[in-house]
């Protein structure tokens, strides 16, 4: 996202900033096939690539909130199904403390999604997908991403918006 | 020999300002405006710093405070912290077992030891006495009194205060910031040997703290220029009310106990317990500084004067011995003959005093620590109670080494904080310190002449009382809303209009 | 014979546990003295700010910066600092991550002003009397108070930071480790560390702490410290406390624990990440036990189960909510209510 010309959020409506972290062996390949059977699928999202959702820190899916990201999801192999046994385990019981955390920082929880998607559901990643950026549409940027416009405009009062 | 007085010279400013005031904690500046003429029109004493615990403790599990708010203050962390843990054991229904209360007095009468013991030899009496108000003030310190009274002296003072220091660690598991208090008692009971450490170190701070009012007998109470200063009542003196923690004989005690008020003229006009204190105490905020000013509810908010009719009154020392029949230890109760004998019937009012009763402090809690350490029962493995129910709501009371302390706590049936409260010893003394602050000024800066001894007298004005400001401001600030008041031709407010 | 260096010691946002930090040396406050002369410290020395602005550019050898940056007055003094030492170390957690008064950032002025000078319960306040920064009185006498923010920040955030010292307050081990690097600076000429050293231990605390850990930990519930008593031998993780010692640095002796407390966190994060709550998070959630009926469990049983952490942000930012990626708490928009499809 960096390098990209950024698009103030006032002019042309707001365009969402979502990143998916999708685990190698399910998620992955479920939104490959997304694209393979043309799924529509609207476009305001990045998916980052990982070997497994156990592999995706807490901290990443902060960075991108605190970076502008609107909407972040995690999507991995159903419980049972992980190629690495248990690593989707440990993930579900990181993403739910970690929306608990989250929320105490403000956000939304609508805007943080653990999702299971196996190889063959191409059309549950569309639907689930579509949903949340309809959902991230209508809650607008994310306060962190605000921030960041307003300091990019140099609106030092802006920033008590906020609490 | 101590510089009392140095020469003055003239200023022409109209605006003394001393920025920062030194050799106390907390961040605070002292403003004098001078008339046309140079004489004294008015002085403020701002705190000027603030951090928001009363907001940002909110939504923290209740039983996590004891060891946040040590972090009001790092010189007297441990009121706080058992205050803390004293108001929990009410909010989760954990009535701590009878060793437990004696453990978190032991440790705190080391406590009381190390943080008194530090103001006296190297904030305030040492400096301002030993070497003079008046005297350099690149030496008038704490490093400038060991030069004066040589190393061996230094050293046994810097030995001691460790000693009280030893018995924190082990007590509290860190002198600075403990966390041994917890709701329902403590969590470590005391090894024997422990016990014998702490005993063997208790019998030679008793020695220490005889030798420590030795001094301040030699250095202050036998000088004849420094008892006129003491005791002149256009100086430093007050007639206040005063209160203060008493058991149920009416003597001293640091916990557990009642709150008593004295009034002006020697009388109580109240006692009572933790639980009914916002029965007594209201706190005014003032537009010129951080920290608000505790009065007695019952007479009213009367601005910042002394007398019978001012709600304003007075904590610590000084208040405390006035305000104690007696106290339990036998040669603390000696000197505290002694101290009424020399200086009059109570209530005493000299601010000066405070140094004085500081140092017979120390040697009630030395003894009182002797006392404990001698009881077995501090070794007890009975030292915890586990919480029975969530009742949502307690007030902890102890008086701190500069005044009485609350804590008062809400929590929801989680016990996360929902609300909180705290009224800190030193706002307390915040009224008598602007007052002898603008006394001295008033009476020492004439026709525009100053001197840096005068200047050092006037902060002496708040040092007696070895103010705690990072405690008293626990909160922060924003913009004023604004306020109007209308006058008729006779300066008689008929409406406010605020926003 | 060397010559002496000199220092000084100023705070910020800081309960002045610090300053006392320095006062404990003890008898090694002799040894730092026939090193280096204290030229300024406004809880020891009547020296004012006057006298600080006054001395030249670069002449005083190590600043010592403690409390956590969050007016006017501790940034600019936090300047002055940077100015007038050579070098310049953030002392204690505060400096070095915002400490407890970092906590602030959960809140903002606002909310901070309504609650105390309104809200508290012995606050009366019926003439909406609250601090202003520039205030007059009747008789035209001009005060002023620094200016307040609604964020808390580290020292490094500000200026330049030779070195950090962490802990809460520091302790006696980690002043004793900065004591010998001034001897040796001062006597022999040893070189400082490089710069950006954080002194202490470069290991983990649970490397330090005392207990028993067993080879493979899985919590069956998580406690909080008032609902039961803790064996003073075991690993507490092992017991459902939360302890903060494997997201934690070593350095401190692991005091808290060795008083039957667990560890909050106050040596900041390891010397190998930079985020103390996300690893914290991480790793207990790692922890907590697998179940047979693993499968069987429902995200809302899991969300259920991990609610027993009672206040993630308060405990594992508790020292560096400053420093953490997110920052500071933010508001923001609601879920507008409807017919929500799907799971979450």
């Amino acid at each position: 996202m960096d390098g990209q010309k950024r698009e103030s959020l006032m002019e042309d409506g707001f365009k969402p900033k979502i990143i998916i972290f999708c685990c190698n062996w399910c998620a992955y390949a479920g939104a490959d096939l997304a694209g393979v059977t043309r799924r529509k699928i609207k476009p305001h999202f990045r998916v980052i690539r990982t070997l497994c959702s156990a592999r995706v820190d807490p901290e990443f899916i902060m960075h991108a909130f605190k970076k502008g990201a609107d909407g972040v999801m995690v999507a991995g192999c159903h419980p049972g199904d992980c190629h690495y046994i248990g690593g989707n385990y440990r993930t579900r019981r990181r993403m739910a403390l970690l929306k608990t955390m989250l929320m105490q920082f403000g956000l939304n929880k609508d805007r943080f999604r653990l999702e299971w998607i196996s190889a063959a559901e191409g059309e549950k990643f569309a639907t689930v997908v579509n949903e949340f950026v309809d959902t991230i549409i209508e809650l607008g940027p994310s306060p962190y991403r605000k921030m960041i416009e307003e300091k990019r405009n140099k609106e030092p009062a802006a920033l008590t918006n906020i609490g | 020999m101590p510089e009392i007085w140095d020469k003055k010279h003239k200023t022409d400013t109209r605006h003394i300002r001393i920025e920062p005031v030194t050799r106390l904690e907390g961040h605070a500046k002292i403003d004098i405006f001078l008339d046309k003429d140079g004489n004294v029109e008015d002085t403020y004493f701002q705190v000027v710093e603030l951090r928001g615990f009363e907001e940002f403790c909110k939504g923290r599990p209740a039983e996590e405070l004891p060891r946040i708010v040590t972090r009001l203050c790092g010189v007297c962390p441990w009121p706080h912290h058992i205050a803390s843990s004293t108001a929990l054991d009410k909010l989760f229904d954990a009535p701590p077992p009878a060793p437990a209360l004696k453990v978190r007095e032991m440790g705190y009468c080391a406590h009381m030891l190390e943080s008194h013991l530090e103001h006296i030899y190297a904030l305030g009496p040492a400096p301002d006495f030993v070497l003079g108000p008046a005297a350099d003030p690149k030496k008038r310190n704490v490093f400038g009194v060991i030069e004066a009274v040589g190393l061996e002296v230094g050293k046994k003072v810097i030995v001691h205060r460790g000693y009280a220091v030893e018995i924190e660690d082990m007590v509290g598991g860190k002198s600075t910031h403990p966390v041994f208090s917890i709701p329902g008692g403590i969590s470590h009971p005391i090894t024997s040997e422990q016990r014998d450490r702490i005993r063997e170190l208790a019998d030679k701070l008793v020695d220490f703290c005889e030798f420590t009012l030795t001094i301040v007998n030699d250095v202050i109470l036998s000088n004849k220029d420094y008892m006129e200063i003491i005791l002149n009542q256009d100086l430093y003196y007050h007639r206040s009310y005063h209160m203060g923690m008493v058991d149920e004989k009416n003597q001293l005690t640091f916990y557990g106990g009642k709150l008593r008020i004295m009034d002006p003229e020697g009388n109580e006009t109240a006692k009572f317990s933790d639980e009914e204190y916002l029965d007594y105490i209201a706190e005014h905020p003032v537009p010129w500084s951080y920290l608000k000013f505790p009065y007695l509810k019952k007479i009213g908010w009367k601005g910042i004067r002394d007398g019978m009719d001012s709600g304003l009154y007075r904590v610590a020392p000084l208040s405390r011995l006035n305000v104690a029949e007696g106290l339990t230890t036998p040669k603390a109760q000696r000197v505290y003959t002694e101290f009424f004998n020399t200086l009059g019937k109570k209530p005493v009012q000299n601010s000066l005093a405070f140094h004085w009763a500081r140092a017979i402090e120390c040697l009630y809690a030395a003894e009182r620590l002797q006392e404990l350490a001698n009881d077995d029962e501090i070794m007890s493995r009975d030292y915890r109670t586990i919480s029975r129910s969530v009742k949502g709501e307690g007030v902890g009371v102890i008086e701190a080494p500069r005044g009485t302390l609350f804590h008062h706590y809400k929590a929801d049936k989680n016990g996360i904080i929902t609300d909180l409260n705290l009224v800190v010893a030193s706002a307390q003394n915040y009224g008598a310190m602007n007052m002898d602050i603008r006394n001295v000024a008033r009476q020492l800066i004439r026709n525009g002449e100053i001197s840096n001894g005068i200047l050092n007298m006037v902060e002496m004005g708040f040092r007696s009382y070895d103010p705690c400001f990072s405690c008293a401001t626990h909160a922060a600030i924003g913009e004023m809303p604004m306020q109007i008041r209308i006058f008729n031709s006779r300066r008689e407010e008929i409406k406010r209009i605020s926003r | 014979m060397s010559e002496k260096i000199t220092i000084a010691l100023k705070r910020g946002a800081s309960c002045v546990g610090c300053d006392i930090a320095v006062v404990n040396f003890n008898e090694a406050l002799f040894t730092l003295l026939s090193l280096a002369d204290i030229v300024f410290s406004p809880t020891l020395l009547d020296v004012k700010y006057d006298d600080l602005r006054a001395m030249p550019s670069q002449s005083i050898t190590i600043g010592f910066y403690h409390g956590a940056v969050r007016n006017s007055d501790n940034e600019e003094m936090a300047k002055v600092m940077r100015d007038k030492c050579q070098i310049l170390i953030a002392y204690g957690a505060c400096a070095h991550m915002g400490g407890i008064p970092g906590l602030a950032n959960v809140t903002n002025k606002q909310a901070i002003l309504e609650q105390v000078y309104r809200n508290t319960l012995s606050t009366n306040n019926e003439d909406h009397v609250f601090p202003q920064e520039r205030y007059v009185d009747q008789a035209g006498h001009e005060l002023t108070l620094p200016e307040f923010w609604d964020e808390v920040k580290a020292l490094d955030d500000v200026v330049d930071v030779d070195y950090y010292v962490p802990a809460c307050p520091p302790t006696h081990d980690i002043n004793m480790q900065i004591l010998n690097m001034v001897k040796l600076f001062v006597e022999e000429g040893k070189p400082l560390p490089p710069k950006g050293t954080v002194i202490a231990s470069e290991k983990n605390l649970c490397d330090e702490c005392q207990r028993e850990k067993s080879d493979h930990l899985s919590v069956e519930q998580f406690f909080r410290v008032h609902e039961k008593v803790f064996d003073p031998d075991k690993c507490f993780l092992e017991q459902g406390l939360i302890c903060m010692g494997p997201a934690t640095r070593a350095g401190c002796g692991a005091v808290c624990p060795g008083a039957n407390m667990p560890c909050r966190g106050c040596m900041g994060p390891t010397a190998v990440v930079s985020e103390q709550g996300a690893s914290m998070l991480s790793a207990l959630a790692s922890i907590y036990q697998i179940s047979d009926k693993e499968n069987e469990l429902a995200e809302e049983q899991i969300e259920r189960i991990m609610s027993q952490i009672t206040d993630p942000l308060g405990c594992f930012y508790r020292f560096s909510l400053p420093k953490s990626e997110l920052g500071r708490v933010v508001k923001d928009t609601k879920t507008p209510v409807k017919e929500k499809k799907g799971k979450e």
